[in-house]
């Protein structure tokens, strides 16, 4: 063949374009901060209420990513979820009466678990539970409790109100 | 009667091609560790299917990334969300439309120079010519244009959707003002190495079915022109078909 250089320069080029296309993927576009391999450690946290938290959320320490939602399960016996957290084994030193609680990234954003580090001296370990917990805040409980307050203050109000004026009749 | 006699005989028909279609696929796969000894001529078909698609491919990469990128924007900032133009476009892109584009570019380029390619060589008696001459067809002719295109179609998608999401930034960043920082940042934070695995697979799927009909309706052409014309015809035809059945069907297995 004739051609057959330049045939084997421009497959080449293809291909190794085609190669930094995938790896232009995998690196720049994907998330790829975080990935769980083998070398983690798995924590249980029991909460009345995770909103809307969903497995694979973040598990973040002073806005770090630490790890992940591994499983939510609902107990039938303790009436309560219980979220397992992953964190990888880099982070092996937290504090076992740290604060586990959800937030919510931005006012629409998705769920994620926010430690923040207690002062104890002991670490948390494999199959640890969480001492310390706090609930997912619900819109809707928020606003029915401003508006209940907003109800009982108005009554009040009235009350006030209607109490002095027999006096003033006196 | 004889209305249902035809029916039946065209199901009968449907049913047989798909059984040939399996069987040739089955020999293809079989053969293909003595076609990977001859890489020679593996590679040239890499070059046709794949370095020579790659125009049209990257043109029309550009410009579907450069439509998502307006039409994306008028979408999202009609409900005030213009920043998460990254993340729809990527995930659109690397999911969906990267791969079932590139797919049918690849049936309507590659697909159809192939199937013509072995089509013309059974209608000019090239291959009965070779099995004379104690070369398998199958080997020399089929086998290389088969594997050159599953090795260039998840190239092709990759590089697909690559030029797109630069056609996307090129509107969303360039054109429109989106900030360049927070349009990557977010891109980054809600695409998932699986995402990119999901298009990849798509991409070598898609790569396996179009390649697949492609060699098959070009050798089992009728050795006439107007033969030769049907086969690119129906690879074409055939190929989008399977490419969106099967869309449906790998997005349901990994979903």
């Amino acid at each position: 063949m004739r051609h057959s250089r330049a045939i084997d320069v421009s497959t080449g080029l293809f291909v190794l374009l085609g190669l930094t296309a995938i790896a232009f993927l995998a690196t720049q576009i994907s998330n790829r901060e975080f990935s769980l391999g083998d070398s983690s450690y798995r924590v249980q946290a029991q909460f009345e209420n995770v909103g809307g938290l969903k497995t694979g959320a973040p598990v973040k320490m002073a806005g770090v990513t630490i790890g992940r939602v591994e499983d939510i399960v609902y107990d039938m016996k303790l009436l309560k979820a219980i979220v397992t957290l992953r964190i990888d084994r880099r982070y092996d030193e937290i504090p076992d009466d740290s604060d586990t609680s959800i937030f919510t990234a931005g006012l629409l954003g998705g769920q994620y678990i926010g430690i923040s580090p207690g002062g104890s001296e002991v670490y948390f370990k494999d199959g640890d539970q969480v001492a310390f917990v706090q609930d997912a805040i619900v819109l809707e409980n928020l606003i029915s409790k401003y508006l209940f307050n907003q109800a009982e203050k108005e009554s009040a109000a009235k009350a006030a109100e209607a109490t002095p004026q027999p006096e003033a009749q006196k | 009667m004889s209305v249902v006699r035809d029916m039946l005989a065209s199901f009968a028909g449907f049913f047989a091609r798909v059984g040939a279609l399996t069987r040739f696929f089955l020999r293809l796969l079989w053969l293909t560790p003595s076609g990977l000894r001859r890489p020679r001529l593996v590679v040239e078909q890499v070059y046709n299917a794949g370095a020579l698609s790659l125009v049209i491919i990257m043109t029309s990469g550009l410009f579907v990334g450069m439509v998502m990128g307006l039409q994306g924007y008028d979408l999202l900032s009609r409900i005030g969300s213009e920043d998460s133009l990254g993340i729809g476009a990527a995930l659109t892109l690397l999911k969906e439309l990267g791969p079932v584009v590139t797919s049918l570019l690849f049936a309507g380029r590659a697909g159809t120079s192939i199937a013509s390619e072995i089509g013309l060589m059974r209608a000019t008696d090239q291959l009965s010519a070779m099995e004379i001459m104690a070369v398998d067809p199958m080997r020399r002719v089929v086998l290389p244009r088969f594997l050159g295109g599953v090795i260039s179609m998840p190239l092709l998608t990759a590089i697909f959707v690559a030029i797109s999401l630069y056609g996307v930034q090129l509107i969303g960043v360039q054109y429109f003002g989106i900030d360049q920082g927070q349009f990557w940042s977010e891109m980054r934070g809600a695409v998932e190495i699986e995402d990119v695995r999901e298009g990849l697979i798509k991409g070598l799927v898609f790569g396996l079915a179009c390649s697949l009909i492609a060699v098959f309706e070009g050798y089992n052409a009728e050795p006439t022109a107007e033969g030769v014309g049907r086969a690119t015809t129906r690879t074409v035809v055939v190929s989008s078909v399977a490419t969106l059945v099967l869309d449906y069907i790998v997005t349901a297995i990994l979903l």
